[in-house]
């Protein structure tokens, strides 16, 4: 079989790091994303809420960063004061913009880039003076795969795995092999990697970020480039990783991706962190919508607007808006206005607010925008 | 067997994760680096110079270049000359053909030896920031010092090599063009085939050992750029604008602290007895450029910012 496709039973799996003992959830600031900036309440609040848990909060988190702030050398400021916090055994979703820092933000991380000021602890060693000792627990997959072209597949993977001091060279044919079968590339592991697919690239960037095993597995936007197919293998990989009980840190511009795969999201953009905390949480910072299907748009709307719902947006026999505070009697009380309006009330009901929205709220940018 | 029992097992087979059997699957805590993983990066990087179709055709050039001259001494036999500033020994070529391998390395050094040099040293750092693979390299991690130490160490490897590349069809084209026998050294002595082959080899490592400072610089100039062709053409220039300058007369007085100032001294081996203080004044001088540019390319190496 020659795509030995990364599968498991999706199903299954998905419960995966929801498995892993999650440590306290990081609080979503409630303050408005206008006044979130790490210098002022938003980040006093996240401090002040660290200080009330006491120990256990810090203490078990894999990545810690304190005003960690990166300065290029022309001057441009590409991450600013960052506060992050990667509890153990999250799938944390780094999420933003293309350009707003996070790779950046990895490679400090990573120790390939000094920091202009602030620090860096992952594994509870601060980076990048522990590199030596962090990284040969860590698997990471930065800016796409880079491979030696003339080389094959396996040859590569021996390559990087020879790079680590600590690694076995006993074990090492066996351990490329498992890592191989693991991304389903074991039937092209002898082609020379110039000929592969961007997607059997990116796979075997992900085989040697998991020739050993590791404690924290760092992807930069691991599903660039791949096919659907590819991109659900990579996040079920993701999740049978994470249920071994490695942290995964996850960056991606693609909000669905963040929300089906990730426990914990933190949200950058140009340069600076804006909220972090669980996905549940942040999606429920989206608003609900209501959402009422009826041949009578027009109708239906004017009935809304007299009932105080706002941002109303009439569609193709339907029509949604805000609906601003609801108590308990709010929704049966609009529908039975809109009923008695004579308007035919085909579907009723409030639509859950997606990370999308809750992104675009925070951001107040498309996902898509360079910061 | 599953795929999770695979994962298990690759799980075991890795070394000095300080886990317990039967303990959770989560590795924790250090790991020790060992001398075979240290010293796994160094075979890796010879590995990879030489796998390269690039080394292979720079040292395929390198060992036509010793038959072209062998075959142009023979059609040339009836006028035997003199070469310009450099030891020729092109007129005691036709009598032992064992002085092919010293006519080819007197030709070779100047020129062609430094430009492959150039081009293997000059790409070492940049060529892998170029293709990104470096970031991995360092990821793994490889060791920024570790590293630079395994390409300094396959770029002298790759100079024993090219050197080899040289003297052996040299002495295998000399052999099939010229006669052998008892060998006349510049100085008029005569010695034995077999004490002649042992100067050869003598000669070849000592040619070898004076591009070590150019590998130092190349491997300095690499670490400058994120482009392996620019640092190739930059190393490269770098041999041809030095050795211009060390033509100059009116330079003297900087000439012997050129790198390339003493490369043909290796003809005083071939006297006897063997006059070693040109080799000597090479070798010291190479030391001194390993030293300074070494310690420029390792401390530019370890302080840069990777963002290839």
């Amino acid at each position: 079989m020659t795509e030995a496709p990364v599968t498991g039973d999706v199903t299954e799996s998905a419960g995966g790091p929801g498995a892993a003992p999650r440590p306290a959830p990081v609080p979503v600031p409630s303050a408005s994303p206008a006044s979130l900036r790490p210098s002022d309440a938003a980040a006093t609040l996240l401090s002040s809420d660290a200080a009330a848990t006491g120990s256990g909060y810090g203490s078990d988190d894999v990545i810690r960063t304190r005003g960690l702030t990166k300065r290029f050398r022309g001057g441009q400021l590409a991450v600013d004061g960052l506060d992050l916090a990667v509890p153990r055994g999250s799938v944390f979703g780094f999420l933003g913009p293309n350009g707003s820092g996070k790779t950046t933000t990895i490679r400090m991380l990573m120790g390939l880039i000094a920091p202009t000021s602030g620090t860096a602890t992952v594994l509870g060693e601060s980076m990048p003076q522990s590199v030596a000792t962090v990284l040969p627990r860590v698997g990471a997959l930065i800016e796409g795969p880079a491979l030696y072209g003339f080389l094959s597949g396996r040859d590569n993977l021996e390559r990087f795995d020879a790079a680590d001091p600590t690694a076995d060279p006993r074990t090492r044919r066996p351990r490329v092999e498992a890592a191989l079968e693991r991304v389903g590339l074991s039937a092209a592991a002898g082609k020379k990697a110039r000929a592969y697919s961007l997607g059997m690239k990116q796979r075997l960037g992900l085989a040697s970020a998991l020739l050993r095993p590791r404690e924290l597995l760092v992807l930069d936007e691991p599903t660039n480039g791949l096919d659907p197919q590819g991109m659900r293998e990579i996040r079920t990989l993701v999740r049978e990783v994470a249920a071994e009980g490695t942290t995964v840190f996850l960056s991606s511009h693609l909000l669905d991706e963040i929300e089906q795969v990730c426990t914990h999201a933190a949200v950058m953009s140009r340069g600076r962190l804006v909220v972090q905390g669980t996905v549940a949480e942040l999606a429920a910072r989206a608003q609900g919508r209501l959402v009422v299907r009826t041949p009578d748009v027009a109708r239906a709307a004017e009935v809304l607007a007299a009932h105080r719902v706002t941002a109303l947006v009439p569609g193709e026999g339907r029509v949604d808006g805000e609906p601003g505070v609801l108590d308990e009697e709010a929704l049966p009380r609009l529908c039975a206005a809109l009923v008695a309006a004579g308007v035919r009330v085909h579907g009723f009901g409030l639509e859950r607010g997606t990370l999308e929205d809750a992104f675009v709220a925070l951001t107040g940018e498309g996902f898509d925008v360079a910061g | 067997m599953s795929r999770a029992e695979a994962v298990a097992r690759a799980g075991e087979l890795a070394p000095g994760t300080g886990r317990r059997p039967g303990a959770g699957r989560q590795p924790a805590g250090r790991r020790p680096r060992t001398a075979a993983g240290f010293l796994a990066l160094f075979r890796s990087e010879l590995h990879l110079t030489f796998r390269r179709m690039r080394t292979k055709v720079l040292l395929a050039i390198l060992a036509v270049l010793p038959i072209l001259i062998g075959v142009v001494i023979k059609l040339n036999t009836d006028s035997p000359h003199e070469g310009g500033g450099g030891p020729s020994f092109i007129a005691q070529t036709t009598q032992n053909g064992l002085f092919l391998v010293f006519t080819a390395l007197a030709v070779a050094l100047p020129v062609f030896l430094p430009m492959t040099v150039g081009v293997v040293a000059g790409d070492a750092v940049a060529g892998e920031a170029a293709a990104g693979t470096l970031r991995y390299l360092l990821v793994a991690p490889a060791g920024r010092t570790r590293l630079l130490a395994a390409k300094f160490t396959a770029g002298l490897v790759f100079c024993l090599a090219a050197t080899a590349a040289v003297a052996v069809t040299a002495l295998a084209a000399g052999a099939a063009l010229f006669p052998l026998g008892q060998v006349t050294l510049i100085s008029g002595d005569t010695i034995g085939l077999g004490d002649a082959l042992l100067r050869a080899l003598l000669v070849a490592v000592v040619v070898a050992a004076s591009l070590a400072g150019l590998v130092a610089i190349g491997l300095f100039v690499s670490t400058l750029t994120g482009s392996g062709i620019a640092a190739m053409a930059a190393t490269v220039g770098l041999v041809i604008t030095v050795q211009i300058l060390d033509a100059f007369p009116q330079l003297d007085a900087v000439s012997p602290f050129l790198f390339s100032h003493y490369w043909l001294s290796f003809a005083d081996l071939l006297r006897a007895p063997m006059y070693w203080d040109g080799v000597l004044k090479d070798l010291g001088l190479q030391a001194a450029y390993v030293a300074v540019f070494g310690s420029a390319a390792w401390s530019r190496f370890t302080s840069r910012d990777i963002s290839a």
